[in-house]
């Protein structure tokens, strides 16, 4: 981004001044003010640290609750049967059901809004007025503060309904029903981080397609989004992030039965994630017992599913990043 | 200066204690909130001295709580667990039960179904999922839509007390997170079954007859109709006559109290 105009940029060297020396004082000059710094520096740390210690120690807590599950009950059947009976007398604890529902609302809701997401990000960028483009994109991002229980009872008292008259399925609430909803709440995230990518291209590359004779359409499709690919996966990263941790839609959305959909393609059946799972079950399942430590043990494969997500949208971004300082 | 400082840190000392003097801590069940809720609210309204708390935890917890000192009445609606009984008599605290009302689960069907009955051990096949389509029950050729709440309620662990009788719930079971929402899947899905508490029946949704018994209040209360069971209080003994707790715990005697557990959709323990 730095360097836009690269006459008027300074370079690397006159930008970063030591921080001591210049402008600063000696300790000798100004104590209160030395020591002021340093105490601030501290503070600031200190406040910096809580938020990455809370990180650590979630990590900690919900892996160290789930061992007692791992040692009584291995991993191979939790991640391999599909059989999730955590209240009768025999419980068993298969929870791929739940691992594919999460994966199967999460990729539904991206085939939904990463070709809506992308195109909106490249008009909002590229074609629209700067005039609309100032309102159409805080409104977008409206969709974001929108509290998702909303969202939820709008799926259940408005789309679940619907669904059934216009297509006949036999239960609303089901797979299709949430994956939508998801899709519209990872909108906000996927247009905003890719219309952020595709607008940092800066207008160089553009006028330099045009100049060889592209078209507008060609611009767009060869140059610009190619360009701009980093930060369009991160964008689709962040926002498959925010339809697999998201609870509260699909608990009410999804119909929370256990069950993968057969044939597979079928999104008309309903399916449960594990996110529903923990906010459903967690209420009812006592201290001390597997069923609870089986929770903890699916939050800790969601935290991991996250945690992977979270790396790679950041590669992406990093890179999307280089790319745009270099271009 | 000072001696009015010390004036008023006695006069607030003094009616700190004549208004601190009386708390009324409830907490349990979700389905009893709701009641505790309408007695808290009119006992606020006759004692405005009184300090009413009212938490909707869950059962499980409102035991807890009652253990642990944490609360004055704890409410459920189921009775207590050997296992908590004995938790509380090993913490010295004698668990009394007072039911409040009576609270009926009411299996019910779309509006346009003509099956009108079914028995127990059918409702027991539908949710486990042997019986897929209501045709085998005497109704259309259509699939079963099966609706149940959610395995933390008490509502469901009432159904599933009463009417599983240990067996698995089938894995196409959908799960609902309340009685409002439950209703509302029945009410607009045309395959649909699902159970709510007799204060969510309405014209959009039909209660069907099981074992031949139709939900009333009458056959609620007297226990002909199979899924009811009683609401109740849990206090630490049995509480000191006169004093607030036992005001409450009996309030449901009252015309008011009854009136009360009418309002919010239970059957109240007289209605014979």
């Amino acid at each position: 981004m730095d360097s836009e105009s690269p006459t008027l940029t300074l370079g690397p060297t006159a930008e970063r001044r030591p921080a001591r020396g210049g402008l600063a004082l000696t300790p000798g000059e100004d104590l209160l003010g030395f020591v002021g710094s340093y105490l601030g520096r501290a503070l600031l740390f200190l406040i910096t640290g809580t938020s990455v210690l809370a990180v650590l120690l979630i990590l900690f807590f919900v892996v160290a609750r789930s061992i007692p599950f791992f040692r009584d009950f291995g991993i191979g059947e939790f991640l391999t049967s599909q059989s999730w009976r955590p209240t009768a007398d025999e419980p068993t604890f298969g929870a791929l059901t739940l691992i594919v529902g999460s994966l199967y609302v999460s990729i539904a809701a991206l085939l939904f809004a990463v070709p809506v997401g992308i195109l909106a990000a490249v008009f909002l960028s590229d074609i629209v007025s700067w005039k609309i483009r100032d309102i159409v994109k805080p409104v977008v991002e409206i969709l974001a503060a929108i509290p998702s229980v909303a969202y939820g009872f709008f799926a259940v008292l408005v789309l679940a309904p619907w669904m059934q008259s216009q297509f006949g399925f036999s239960t609303g609430t089901n797979a299709l029903n949430a994956s939508v909803i998801l899709a519209v709440m990872a909108l906000p995230t996927i247009i905003s981080v890719a219309e952020d990518a595709i607008s940092a291209l800066g207008r160089e590359l553009r006028e330099a397609s045009y100049s060889l004779g592209a078209t507008r359409l060609e611009t767009m499709v060869k140059v610009v989004i190619p360009a701009a690919h980093s930060g369009i996966i991160a964008a689709v990263v962040l926002g498959m992030m925010r339809a697999i941790g998201e609870t509260m839609v699909v608990w009410m959305a999804s119909g929370n039965a256990t069950q993968i959909p057969h044939p597979w393609w079928d999104l008309s059946q309903s399916i449960r994630t594990m996110t529903a799972t923990i906010a459903g079950e967690m209420g009812e399942a006592p201290e001390g017992m597997p069923h609870r430590s089986a929770l903890f043990a699916v939050g800790v494969v969601l935290l991991l599913m996250t945690f992977v997500l979270n790396i790679v949208s950041e590669y992406f971004l990093s890179r999307a990043r280089k790319a745009t300082g270099k271009s | 200066m000072e001696k009015l400082l010390i004036i008023a840190v006695v006069l607030s000392l003094v009616t700190g204690m004549a208004v601190q003097a009386e708390t009324l801590q409830i907490d349990g069940s979700t389905t009893v909130g709701p009641i505790a809720d309408a007695f808290a609210e009119y006992f606020k309204k006759v004692y405005p001295d009184l300090d009413i708390t009212v938490k909707k935890t869950g059962s499980g917890d409102g035991a807890a709580a009652l253990v642990d000192g944490r609360c004055d009445i704890a409410t459920m609606s189921r009775f207590m667990k050997d296992k908590e009984f004995k938790d509380a008599v090993a913490n010295n605290v004698v668990p009394v039960a007072h039911v409040v009302a009576i609270d009926g689960v009411c299996v019910v069907v779309h509006p346009s179904n003509p099956v009108s009955a079914l028995t127990r051990a059918q409702i027991r096949d539908i949710y486990a999922g042997k019986i897929t389509n209501w045709s085998h029950v005497g109704g259309p050729s259509l699939p079963i839509v099966v609706i149940s709440r959610d395995t933390s309620s008490g509502t469901y662990e009432t159904f599933e007390s009463l009417v599983m009788a240990k067996q698995a719930m089938g894995s196409g079971v959908e799960y609902v997170n309340a009685n409002p929402q439950a209703h509302a899947r029945v009410k607009t899905t045309q395959g649909a079954i699902g159970y709510v508490g007799i204060g969510f029946l309405d014209k959009d949704v039909k209660a069907v007859k099981v074992d031949q018994v139709a939900p009333s209040r009458q056959t609620i209360v007297t226990g002909v109709y199979p899924v009811a069971r009683p609401l109740f209080l849990f206090t630490n003994g049995y509480p000191k006559l006169g004093s607030v707790v036992h005001k409450f715990c009996t309030f449901y005697l009252t015309e008011k109290g009854q009136e009360l557990v009418e309002a919010k959709g239970f059957i109240p323990l007289t209605a014979y």
